[in-house]
């Protein structure tokens, strides 16, 4: 672009993004804001800010229990109205005691799938054996997308942060303004007002310390169902994580029970 | 030391493949009184000798803290040592704002010495004139590191630096098999005694003189001052000096001895 | 005269016509968000009582039950904040704060004493003037003489000392309370010179949010107490309406 109005030069052949012999640089903080000042001078259009989110994933949850975290999301991404993206994973392992689940928009989530991962190729190569724990990754993200929304260049997302904090069961929210809070239960979105009355109502009877690892994952699977009965943006295929002392895992998607005896008497569409 | 013509700025090479003005450097941590640190499984110690510029002054610090968990002891150009401490300060501060938890030890003194390293990379620089002993303890337990001027960092199980150090590393190296499983109190003992070793016969431990600092699991970072030392210094009241002859005197070659960090930096202080 | 025209103020079009798209719209996001929550602190001689609500609300939901709104700050433990508003404001605030107070912690080779983290408080407040954090601040300490002082803050950095105070989203139904109750203003019964001790001033509080939750719905779920005296601060948490 150091020509732009050259009218002999070619035009660009790779544009938003370096050259293929360039490099990337994630994230690309400083080198927008440096061609922010040349470009306006340029006649080029200021740097725009996204003002909605595009593609969206819709609530996520998290529970507590007695020996570690239990979380779920669905694997729809929507477009609006259209249910775009049936196959989209929005729980990511970080290592073996931290998962981070999203919702919002979609595109965000991988951009700060990039920065976490790399944090902790980071912290691989220079701390041998110590790994980034969820209280940490909780506050990082939290002054993250505190620090963007005070950029008014915000990241449409609210992320869950479950895992075991030296040995004790950990859960922690933040939101893209950056409100952030720890509790035993969670939920995102329209989960918030469907899934989390429920989850309380089964808390309150049982505390956390009673709860056992199957109790937990019936409670989310009985959120995600009447989440997906509810929730227009939301699909029944879902995925779960589970993190306790022997480690993280996001389970393979499954789908939600649904109650198809009606069917039958639904004739004329065939 | 002799001047000689490669020794004019910090880029510049002698034949023999040596950066002068950083061995230099590494002379002036002798210059500063010594100071010792030590581990075990779960505490790291630090004590230090505190000089004083003349009888109508105060005695100098030897012992930053840096954190609750982690603080360093020096030796060398005491303003150096300032403008690091502040700067690991600073390091520490982040740590505990982005991340709600201290800084890894591991991790601050790769970046200690990545910071140390660019001032031996430009004509118009000088290497920081101090040597530094940082005792910590994070997730990993409990560590001493030394860090030289020439931006080299190691891990010790025991360290010495500063004046007539060698007498105390002969001492930590004669006992560092009791280090691991001694207790606390027995720790502190060692460090004490391994730095009255480094002291010239007429001179002893004093509750004026010596700083301790104590850091370990479940316990913050703290200096021990004055009469806080005093019950310390009597434990070992009266003991025999192990290696009270004088030793080596500062502008002589360091005797090349075994494979410790300091000492193996000491030989190439030769100069040609 | 309003509604009439006059030379100097042309009369505008009672209905103007509905138009859709006439010039540029610009979306703007909302960078704050009103998380409620409902401070008071009440200081005596050799004490200072502060309490929140522990609800965090967003829109109509309620995010947690349990978070206290309250922020032991400084090395020594002398001075509490509490704060209500932006919730992602307060824990930037606090953090900072924190970070301060552990800089002037090396620096001074001492702990910030209540009317220094005051002041810093307002310094910082004041130099987000134009982009403020939305948080309503309540500072409980003792002073240097052992007393107990309540500074009151607006969310730009006008600060104010006084014994007892009260901020957040029920502070007009808090406040005339405490002026009647321990200020002792508007008193046609009653004895004035009355000193209100540490477990009176805790009752206080305690009915006092009773009430509060009552009328406002955005207080609740438990008052959580941190009480102040020379020899340290002690937590009490006392449970609230959850509807």
């Amino acid at each position: 672009m150091a020509f732009p109005m050259d009218p002999f030069s070619c035009p660009p052949l790779w544009t938003g993004g370096p050259d293929p012999s360039g490099y990337y640089s994630f994230p690309q903080i400083q080198s927008r804001n440096a061609s922010n000042f040349k470009g306006v001078s340029a006649g080029l259009k200021p740097q725009a800010h996204s003002q909605y989110p595009i593609t969206t994933g819709t609530s996520v949850f998290g529970v507590k229990y007695k020996d570690g975290v239990v979380m779920a999301a669905d694997t729809l991404g929507s477009y609006g109205s259209l249910a775009r993206f049936p196959d989209l994973r929005r729980i990511i392992r970080v290592n073996e005691h931290t998962v981070v689940a999203c919702s919002g928009d979609y595109a965000d989530f991988q951009f700060l799938q990039e920065i976490i991962q790399q944090k902790q190729i980071d912290e691989d190569i220079n701390g041998g054996g110590v790994t980034m724990k969820p209280e940490a990754l909780h506050c990082w993200l939290t002054r993250f997308l505190y620090n963007k929304r005070s950029k008014f260049d915000p990241l449409w997302t609210t992320v869950i942060v479950g895992g075991m904090q030296d040995d004790k069961p950990f859960l922690g929210y933040c939101n893209y303004i950056g409100v952030a809070f720890k509790d035993d239960l969670m939920a995102t979105g329209i989960g918030m007002d469907v899934a989390v009355p429920i989850m309380r109502e089964v808390l309150d009877k049982k505390g956390v310390n009673e709860f056992t690892l199957e109790e937990a994952k019936d409670l989310i699977r009985q959120c995600v169902r009447v989440c997906f009965l509810r929730d227009c943006r939301s699909s029944s295929r879902f995925n779960m994580a589970v993190v306790n002392k022997d480690g993280a895992v996001v389970e393979e998607p499954t789908v939600v029970d649904t109650n198809w005896d009606i069917a039958k008497t639904i004739k004329g569409y065939e | 030391m002799f001047r000689n013509q490669y020794d004019s700025d910090v880029t510049t090479w002698s034949p023999q493949g040596r950066l002068h003005q950083v061995e230099y450097a590494m002379e002036a941590v002798k210059q500063g009184s010594a100071t010792v640190g030590l581990k075990n499984a779960h505490h790291a110690v630090l004590v230090a000798f505190k000089r004083r510029p003349s009888e109508l002054a105060a005695h100098q610090k030897k012992i930053l803290t840096i954190d609750d968990h982690v603080g360093v002891s020096f030796a060398g150009l005491t303003a150096d040592a300032k403008t690091l401490g502040r700067w690991m300060r600073t390091q520490c501060l982040h740590a505990r704002y982005f991340h709600n938890a201290p800084l890894r030890l591991a991790k601050m003194s790769t970046e200690l010495g990545n910071k140390m390293q660019l001032c031996i990379q430009g004509y118009n620089k000088r290497p920081y004139g101090v040597g530094m002993l940082m005792a910590g303890y994070d997730e990993q337990g409990p560590c001493i590191i030394q860090i030289c001027p020439s931006a080299n960092f190691y891990p010790c199980q025991a360290m010495a630096i500063g004046a007539r150090s060698q007498s105390a590393r002969t001492y930590l190296e004669k006992h560092l098999n009791e280090f691991k499983t001694c207790d606390l109190e027995e720790l502190v003992k060692h460090g004490l005694r391994a730095l009255r070793d480094t002291l010239p016969n007429e001179v002893d431990l004093t509750k004026e003189n010596v700083s301790i600092a104590i850091v370990g699991q479940n316990l913050d970072f703290v200096v021990h001052e004055n009469a806080a030392v005093e019950p310390y210094l009597s434990s070992i009241e009266g003991e025999e000096r192990r290696g009270g002859a004088a030793q080596p005197q500062d502008d002589e070659p360091a005797a090349p001895s075994d494979d410790a960090p300091a000492a193996g930096e000491a030989e190439t202080m030769e100069t040609e | 005269m309003l509604g009439l025209s006059s030379p100097l103020m042309p009369a505008k079009p009672a209905l103007p016509d509905y138009s859709a798209g006439a010039g540029p719209v610009e979306h703007r996001f909302n960078p704050y968000s009103n998380n409620h929550g409902s401070v008071v602190a009440i200081g005596g001689s050799d004490y200072v009582v502060i309490a929140s609500d522990t609800r965090l609300p967003s829109g109509y939901s309620i995010m947690s039950r349990t978070q206290s709104k309250l922020f032991p700050l400084g090395e020594g433990g002398r001075s509490v904040l509490g704060s209500s508003g932006c919730w992602a404001d307060i824990l930037t605030l606090t953090r900072l704060l924190e970070t301060r107070a552990k800089m002037y912690w090396h620096e001074h080779a001492k702990p910030m004493s209540t009317g220094a983290l005051a002041q810093m408080l307002a310094t910082i407040l004041y130099s987000k003037r134009f982009f403020p954090y939305y948080t309503h601040n309540i500072l409980a300490g003792l002073d240097e003489n052992g007393e107990g002082v309540v500074y009151s803050y607006d969310p730009v950095g006008c600060v104010e000392k006084f014994k007892f105070g009260a901020a957040g989203t029920a502070c007009s139904l808090l406040q005339p309370m405490l002026d009647n109750q321990v200020g002792k203003m508007n008193l046609a019964h009653g004895n004035p010179e009355a000193q209100m001790d540490m477990e009176e001033a805790l009752n206080l509080i305690h009915d006092l949010f009773v009430s509060a939750t009552e009328r406002e719905i955005n207080t609740g779920d438990s008052i959580h107490f941190k009480i102040v005296t020379k020899n340290g601060i002690e937590e009490r948490t006392i449970g609230l309406r959850k509807d």
